[in-house]
């Protein structure tokens, strides 16, 4: 029937679009990478890029926590803090207790996990709006990690391996010329579990299910407020291993820290083209938002832009992505 | 008589659809002229070009024989073409003068104020020209829908407006605010409005249109006059070829296990003391006036809604059901009257969707998901259902009404559903595609399972059900058998207070006797 034919029509032309916004992200990260390097001799410097992929890394794994949460519809301001707050639990565990290195990472990714149980728990069993409860969660995760670390910076001095979790380099020792930081080969090891459980999961699908139309998925018999707390119990998890990729890079747990990173991640989610309004988002798309963010900053740093323009251009971006965005679905 | 308003040859392509082809309206001062189709015939495409909303790529517009311009809303308004759409566009913390007027309030003090005081008594003079009982200052949020419609009329007329579409302005009204609506419209009509009237409701048609235009795919089939032409040839132009309507043999189910139980069911005052029951193989009719608890004693067997008190008995057995969850293990479906908020994850695919209730059967060990066997099951229904879809990948929202019923009803067949209630199943779904529904009801029950039809459309109700359950103000008023008339249903549905108790008593006797 023609009317079949043509809606099939609508369709490979959406996906493409889809694609084509990543493509387009992809692309936009390219010119600005060509765009530095005949700026500056120094921008394609290996230990520069290394310096950039370093940078994206914290960023980079709290940005796919933030996209398992807006995939669901909702939103999670808590990511910031969180991390900190899982840092902190690593000193405590390590350098308080003296625990072995394996058991200080556990707790930190226990701790996030717990801390995602009670943010989704606000949201599925009490209603409470995400914004809202992963407000309350982000304020109260910040007084926690003061409370724990009695305001102190907290060091791993006395567990010698911790830096290694970021700073090592495993790619390094394999293949001499590649000295690739963990901490990037982490990001890309929980990008691709992360993708692997998004696409191939039940709780992947159920993730994009719930922010496809929420009320439909309960209709349909299924345990939403479950699926929804180990979605966000997921993300607490990502989190938990941002916070030991940021205080094994700075060999210390600083409870002061972590506000505004929820920012920074969600700006990554936003670049990458996953939807706010839910039901629509990659994790690709995610890293390569997280990377035009790095790569800016680098860039614009090594132009001597001040710090200021940086931020500057950075809203200016976000404020473009979602334009693009905007534009594919009107072209619809 | 000549033509207030002429389109013609007019063309319209979306990215790979072509919406409109060589399509054509006239419409004459002082008529109501009716626009049919089925889903997807192009009529709200045409009408969203007349009221500037889209842009047509060929053909004219004609406005008193002079061609015109219309690229935006605002353009239509100054034209004096008011659109009315089939979701309402009104402001709910507003006034209802306040919406009407929204963005040309009248102002005072040199333009710095807004005049409330002339505001008011702008709309009020609006609603008195239509014979409208309503305050101006009234919040349009606490509104029903009917009223809310009036006041999106009352807007359309403020702009003076000469040419008026409605799109299914009866969709959401029951049979008295239909007959407010429609004195509304005769009153237009007498005063010269031209009236575009887009319906699924044939009675309707006969009722209040003088001519009807007829769409399909996209293109323009004929215009007749409403009076002297028998609905079946309507209908046939809208689908191509002549439809049967046929009553349903009632099989008898006397021997035949009751699957579902409902005892003295209570929630509120939206469901009073409800009992019935349902035997395998049976179509249980729901019949009754908007706002009569019918959709309410579903979402309570179905744990959508809780309950204040009431048994349930599945096969016999008592069932606990508090949630969805609950009732689906206890292999109970419900396929919700609004498939887009409640049936449907419309940005997903249609093998997501018919799974979506059986998804961890698909999860292998760690959550992982076999895509082929969903593939294969997706595309089991796809065949068995003859769902019109290019694939099984495609896209739910892409789909036509019809099939994405389809589609629901092959998600509750996956999770081997024994009671299947349906809200409105036809609701919003083309005629053609209504008999498709009809004969899968119908094999569904021969397939020995228990069915429960709710629906506003008494014709529906009498072609299906082989028992009707009426219900009245949150009441059950009573039980008829399959050849009942439409009157009997009638009289039980407008059955209130106390008189229904006593009914009850002897009703059974009638219903109930087998």
């Amino acid at each position: 029937m023609s009317a079949t034919a043509s809606t099939a029509n609508v369709s490979t032309a959406s996906r493409f679009s889809g694609a084509q916004h990543r493509l387009l992200a992809f692309a936009s990260l390219i010119a600005l990478i060509v765009v530095f390097s005949l700026a500056s001799p120094n921008f394609m410097q290996t230990s520069n890029i290394i310096a950039i992929l370093q940078a994206t890394s914290v960023n980079g794994v709290l940005a796919i926590a933030a996209t398992l949460v807006i995939i669901t519809g909702g939103i999670d301001l808590s990511v910031g803090t969180l991390m900190t707050f899982c840092a902190v639990v690593a000193g405590v565990v390590l350098t308080s207790w003296g625990m072995p290195l394996g058991l200080g990472v556990l707790a930190a990714i226990l701790a996030g996990a717990a801390s995602g149980i009670a943010s989704g728990t606000f949201v599925a069993k009490l209603k409470i709006p995400p914004f809202i409860a992963t407000l309350g969660m982000m304020l109260i995760l910040k007084g926690l990690s003061l409370v724990i670390s009695g305001t102190r910076p907290i060091y791993f001095n006395s567990t010698p391996g911790f830096t290694q979790i970021s700073q090592g380099s495993l790619i390094g020792t394999v293949i001499p010329g590649l000295p690739i930081p963990n901490g990037v080969l982490i990001l890309f090891l929980v990008a691709i579990a992360t993708s692997f459980i998004l696409e191939r999961t039940i709780l992947g699908r159920f993730t994009f299910a719930l922010g496809s139309n929420e009320e439909a998925v309960r209709l349909s018999g299924v345990n939403t407020d479950r699926w929804k707390i180990a979605v966000y119990a997921l993300a607490g998890a990502i989190c938990g291993i941002a916070g030991l990729l940021i205080a094994s890079r700075l060999n210390s747990a600083q409870p002061a820290l972590g506000q505004g990173y929820e920012l920074d991640a969600i700006a990554a989610v936003v670049i990458g083209g996953t939807s706010l309004s839910g039901g629509r988002g990659t994790i690709i798309g995610t890293l390569i938002g997280a990377l035009i963010i790095s790569v800016l900053a680098n860039g614009l740093r090594i132009l001597s832009v001040a710090q200021e323009w940086q931020t500057v251009v950075t809203g200016l971006i976000i404020i473009l992505a979602v334009y693009t965005d905007i534009l594919r679905r009107r072209g619809l | 008589m000549n033509a207030l308003v002429s389109m013609k040859d007019i063309e319209k392509s979306f990215p790979g659809v072509r919406a409109l082809h060589n399509a054509q309206l006239d419409l004459r001062a002082g008529e109501v002229h009716a626009l049919m189709g089925e889903n997807g015939a192009g009529k709200s495409t045409m009408m969203k070009i007349l009221a500037g909303i889209y842009r047509r790529d060929g053909g004219e517009i004609l406005l008193d024989g002079k061609p015109v311009e219309v690229n935006s809303p605002r353009q239509a308004q100054d034209l004096g073409i008011g659109i009315i759409h089939q979701e309402l566009n009104l402001m709910p913390h507003l006034t209802a003068a306040q919406n009407m007027f929204i963005g040309r309030e009248p102002r005072k003090a040199a333009g710095l104020l807004l005049d409330e005081a002339k505001l008011n008594a702008d709309a009020a003079e609006i609603f008195a020209s239509m014979h409208l009982k309503l305050d101006p200052r009234t919040l349009v949020g606490g509104l029903t829908i009917a009223r809310q419609q009036m006041v999106e009329i009352a807007k359309a007329l403020s702009y003076r407006s000469r040419v008026l579409i409605m799109d299914e302005p009866t969709a959401a009204l029951n049979d008295a605010e239909i007959n407010e609506l429609f004195a509304i419209i005769a009153r237009l009509k007498a005063e010269g409005v031209g009236i575009v009237y887009i319906s699924h409701k044939m009675d309707e048609l006969k009722r209040i249109a003088d001519r009807v235009t007829v769409m399909r795919d996209g293109e323009y089939i004929g215009t007749v006059p409403a009076a002297d032409t028998p609905v079946e040839k309507i209908i046939s132009m809208m689908v191509g070829r002549a439809l049967t309507e046929d009553r349903p043999e009632v099989p008898d189910h006397s021997n035949a296990e009751v699957v579902l139980e409902v005892r003295n069911l209570n929630r509120g005052a939206v469901i009073r003391d409800v009992s019935f029951s349902v035997r395998k193989g049976e179509i249980l009719g729901f019949a009754g006036l908007m706002g009569a608890g019918r959709t309410e004693v579903a979402r309570a067997i179905f744990g959508a809604d809780r309950r204040d008190s009431g048994d349930i008995f599945v096969h016999g057995k008592k069932v606990d059901i508090r949630m969805p969850q609950d009732a689906v293990r206890a292999g109970i479906g419900y396929l919700s009257e609004d498939r887009k908020h409640f049936g449907l994850a419309t940005g997903m695919d249609v093998r997501n969707n018919v799974v979506l209730a059986s998804l961890s059967r698909f999860a292998g060990p760690g959550g992982l998901l076999r895509e082929s066997a969903m593939h294969e099951a997706a595309s089991r229904y796809i065949d068995q259902l003859a769902i019109k879809t290019p694939s099984d990948r495609q896209e739910v929202r892409l789909l036509s009404g019809g099939n994405q019923q389809k589609i629901v009803i092959a998600k509750w067949l996956l999770r081997d559903c024994e009671v299947l209630i349906f809200d409105e199943p036809t609701r919003g779904i083309d005629v053609g595609a209504k008999n498709e529904i009809y004969k899968l009801l119908n094999a569904l029950a021969q397939q020995g399972r228990a069915i429960i039809v709710i629906s506003s459309e008494l014709p529906e109700i009498l072609r299906l059900s082989h028992r009707i359950a009426v219900m009245c103000e949150g009441r059950l008023t009573g039980i008829l058998s399959g050849g009942a008339s439409q009157e009997e249903i009638m009289h039980l549905a407008t059955l209130r207070g106390e008189a229904a108790n006593h009914n009850k008593q002897d009703k059974p006797a009638k219903g109930e006797a087998k």
